[in-house]
This record gives C-alpha cells, sequence and structure tokens, in this order.
C-alpha cells in the first residue's frame, strides 16, 4: 500500500525517479530543480537505488550524456530548470530527433533576464517545439505520478520521444503537501523493463544514431518523429487510465473543473490552477457559472478534445505564465483560440500575464478574471484581449 | 544516390541506420571539379596519399600497394597530390573538364604532360 507523506514536489519528483531507477540519470544542479539530483545521489549514497550519476558540467553536458546513454539503450532520465534547460536547447532537438524516450522533471522558472531564480512557464514554452512531450503538473501528487507515467508514455513503442514532466518552481518544488507515495515494487512494477530498439551496445546489431540527413532525407524524418509525437496524445489517455487502475488516480489530458454548464471558463495549467478551483468553488456557492479548463498535455496539443470540452463556454480566459513576447497573445492563448476558430460555436477568448518571475497570483486575482468574463458576456464588448493579473500600472 | 528514397512512414526511427558502412553508398564524386591522376610507374608506393586521404579513396590491393583512386568518392581535394613526395610526381591534378570522354591512357598523358 502507497503512504501519505508530507514532502516537497521536488521530492516528489526524486522519490519517483528513485522508485524508476533509471539505468542513468546525468544532471547539473539549478534552482528550484537542486533538490532532485541531490536527492538522487543520497539516495544513490544509501544504497536505495543503483542509477549510475552523471555529474557533468553543465545542463548542455547533461543532456548530452542523456543522449549518449539513451542511445547506448539504457533508460534515462534527468531534471533541469530555466537557464539550464535553455542551455539543453540544442540538445533537447537531438534526443527528440535520435527518439529517445529519455524523460525530464522540470522546475520550471522565470529565463533571465533581469536575473530571477522563482517559478513561471518561460522555459518549457520556450522549448515548447523541441518536439518533446510536456505534461504539466499542478501540484506535487501530479509532479511524482506524472513522472511515472511519462516513462511509459515516451517508452511506448508508437511514441519513442522523450518527455518532460513540469510542475511550477518554488509554487510546487518547494511546498511541502501532502501526497500519496505508492510501494517501490508497485511504481517499477507499473513501469515495467525498458526495450530499446536500436541500443548501440547490443554490438551483435551495430547500428548508427546520428548520422546526417541531407535535404533527400530530413524531412521525412522530421515527419517520422512528427508522428511519433502525434501518437502520444492517445497513449497518454491510455497510461492515465492504467495509472487509474493501479493507483486509484486517473488522469486524462486535461481536467474539467465543473465545466460542464460553464460559462465562464478559465484555462490554465499549472499550480494556479489550484488557486482556481477555489475561486471556481465560491463563485458556484453564489451562483455563478464559473468553471477551469486545466491542461495537463501541453505537447502534443490536444486541439480538436478542447474545441469541443470548450466551446460550449460564453467566454474563455486564457492564463499564461509566461510573456507574449511579441505575439497576438501567450501561446496557451494562441493554441486555444487557433483550436477554437473551426468549432460551431467560437465564444470571446481573452488572455492573460500572470505569475511571471514568481508574481503571486491570489484569488482576488483569479476573481477579477472571471468578473471580466461576466462583463464581456454582459456587454458583448471585449475591451482588453491581453492584460496582466497582479501587474503594477495598467497595461496597454 | 544508389539506395532507395524512403516515403516518411518508411523510414528507420529516429534516422537510424541499421547497415553501417552505407556511407559508401553516397558517391561524393560527383563532387569534383578536379581529380587527381595517378601515375603507377613514377610511384614509390610511400603510401602518403593513402594515410593523408580524408574520403579513403586510395584503393589499396590485399599486399597494402596502391592500385588507383575510387572515383566515386574522390572530391577532389588535392590533399594526394600535395602529400605525393615531389621528385616522383606520381599524382596530379587535371580539370574534369579535361579528362571528359577520354579513356584512362589518354588522360594520364594529358595530366602529365603538362
Amino acid at each position: 500500500m502507497g503512504k501519505k507523506v508530507a514532502l516537497t514536489g521536488n521530492e516528489a519528483a526524486a522519490h519517483a525517479i528513485r522508485q524508476i531507477n533509471p539505468d542513468v540519470v546525468a544532471a547539473f544542479p539549478i534552482t528550484p530543480s537542486t533538490p532532485i539530483p541531490q536527492n538522487i545521489a543520497q539516495y544513490i549514497a544509501d544504497g536505495k537505488m543503483d542509477t549510475e550519476l552523471v555529474t557533468v558540467e553543465s545542463e548542455h553536458s547533461a543532456m548530452s550524456a542523456c543522449i549518449g546513454a539513451a542511445a547506448g539503450g539504457g533508460r534515462v532520465m534527468t531534471a533541469t530548470s530555466a537557464n539550464g534547460y535553455a542551455l539543453m536547447w540544442e540538445m533537447l532537438y537531438i534526443a527528440s530527433g535520435a527518439r529517445l524516450p529519455i524523460v525530464m522533471a522540470v522546475a520550471a522558472r522565470a529565463l533571465s533576464g533581469p536575473l530571477n531564480i522563482h517559478g513561471d512557464h518561460s522555459d518549457i514554452m520556450g522549448g515548447r517545439d523541441s518536439g518533446w512531450i510536456e505534461l504539466v503538473a499542478e501540484n506535487s501528487q501530479e509532479a511524482y505520478d506524472n513522472l511515472i507515467q511519462a516513462v511509459k508514455i515516451a517508452e511506448n513503442k508508437d511514441v519513442m520521444t522523450p518527455a518532460l514532466g513540469a510542475f511550477d518552481g518554488f509554487n510546487i518544488s518547494h511546498s511541502i503537501e501532502i501526497w500519496e507515495m505508492e510501494d517501490d515494487d508497485k511504481v517499477r512494477e507499473f513501469v515495467g523493463e525498458y526495450e530499446p530498439l536500436f541500443p548501440l551496445l547490443k554490438t551483435e546489431e551495430p547500428v548508427t544514431h546520428g548520422a546526417w540527413a541531407p535535404p533527400d532525407w530530413y524531412f521525412e524524418h522530421r515527419m517520422s518523429q512528427l508522428k511519433g509525437l502525434l501518437n502520444a496524445k492517445d497513449v497518454v489517455v491510455n497510461v492515465g487510465k492504467e495509472f487509474g487502475k493501479a493507483f486509484g488516480r486517473e488522469y486524462g489530458i486535461y481536467e474539467a473543473y465543473k465545466m460542464d454548464d460553464a460559462d465562464y471558463v478559465i484555462v490554465a495549467m499549472g499550480s494556479v490552477c489550484g488557486t482556481t478551483k477555489d475561486v471556481v468553488d465560491s463563485l458556484r456557492d453564489n451562483g455563478v457559472k464559473a468553471g477551469l479548463l486545466k491542461l495537463r498535455l501541453f505537447r502534443p496539443f490536444p486541439y480538436k478534445e478542447l474545441a469541443d470540452v470548450l466551446s460550449g463556454a460564453k467566454a474563455i480566459a486564457v492564463l499564461d505564465r509566461v510573456s507574449p513576447a511579441g505575439a497576438q497573445g501567450g501561446p496557451l492563448f494562441n493554441e486555444i483560440r487557433s483550436a477554437l476558430y473551426d468549432a460551431n460555436n467560437r465564444p470571446p477568448v481573452i488572455n492573460y500575464s500572470y505569475g511571471l518571475g514568481g508574481r503571486d497570483t491570489q484569488p482576488v486575482h483569479i476573481n477579477s478574471v472571471y468578473d471580466t468574463l461576466k462583463k464581456i458576456v454582459e456587454t458583448g464588448k471585449v475591451e482588453k484581449q491581453f492584460d496582466c493579473l497582479n501587474l503594477r500600472g495598467a497595461w496597454g | 544516390m544508389a539506395e532507395k528514397l524512403l516515403d516518411w512512414n518508411e523510414v528507420l526511427i529516429g534516422a537510424t541506420i541499421k547497415d553501417p558502412g552505407n556511407s559508401r553508398s553516397y558517391e561524393t564524386g560527383s563532387w569534383r571539379v578536379e581529380r587527381p591522376v595517378w601515375n603507377p610507374d613514377e610511384c614509390i608506393q610511400c603510401m602518403f596519399c593513402w594515410v593523408y586521404c580524408p574520403d579513403s579513396s586510395i584503393l589499396v590491393d590485399e599486399n597494402g600497394k596502391m592500385t588507383g583512386i575510387d572515383y566515386d568518392h574522390c572530391k577532389g581535394c588535392g590533399i594526394c597530390v600535395e602529400q605525393c613526395p615531389k621528385k616522383s610526381k606520381a599524382l596530379t591534378m587535371l580539370l574534369e573538364a579535361d579528362a571528359k570522354g577520354k579513356s584512362e591512357e589518354e588522360i594520364r598523358k594529358e595530366a602529365f604532360s603538362k
């Protein structure tokens, strides 16, 4: 039987990795994910796992070592944040292009500058097109559960694509919450044995990884890679069901919180969803039909499923924990709006940036979003398509 | 290229290559502007060209003796000619345009008469 524990999100991730007991972890410390490799080193020293921990000199080297170990045929995991993730950038594409199912925990953090070590989604949103599967957790329980499922999703033969399990830096990574840790043997049984497709170390069947693909080959390989990533969507659903059967917590590609008859809907990812659920509950107590669509799978982006579940709303606000960086809005906003373009009912969609660099987002801010949505439905007018939550000075 | 160009749903996952050494089927000789021409009568079998050739295009028999040049893969970089000891003059460069349509003997004559 699993047990209830009171530990941080980083410890949840570290325990998931300990229980998965991968062949190799290559990692470099960076706030706020540092406690993950730190705890792994401790578990190895204490004889609680037998993973080969490669202490490299940078995140570029961390991902490079992960790629080498995965090409060799090992089950490989790592952890990082922010600028460390950014330093991996080049190698992220090589991991996904080589179809190596590496699993990475990301304590999501703001990118400098100005220098900031706190939570937001600048890292994982910046790398959203690197070909990795991206799962985002609301709390420590999900951070733990997602990493265990990510192994099975990434290693699925129809997928064979690296996956990251993200959770908000500090909000989750450093907050102690009560969550359920499953038994070691149950977790190992769930993830099963990894059978690599083309391990370099199987010398009786020699293969080449990382060869060049000229213009008459590259395009076909990229589209073959895309198919693997897209296949992940159904696998995420299936593995989420299997996980539910094994441990009693079922997962899908999103969580529809009081969405059935919701008129006013917030779409968000990560820890802000906890705050939003509280606000939805109190609005419902007052007869306001509020709902939350919490997205769990950002890549591959499940645009059809999202359009179906959102097209019944009267007004939608998408919360992005990044700056739009010169686009019409944040990445989640743009993709949700694009998904709704083909829907029969196209409700107005507005966008907020929130929580940048660890800025607090409180119920009062989420309440203001629902107030704005109500006003849009009452007046039929969108005054501001993009706005900011808890920013000093009116944006515009 | 000699190999069949596969569709996107036929290529091997992760651009993996299961038949190592298949770069041999990629004929880089078509890139050549100039070609090295070998004169076996002057060659002292020092094998400097074989050591320095970046494309493994110096052909060698089972006794380790040079037998010619692999024009399917030689890119015409000229390193072999640079490395060939000057006195013997067993290798020299010739424009592909001047070699076109000529026999091996005619090409050798053309190259070494200059």
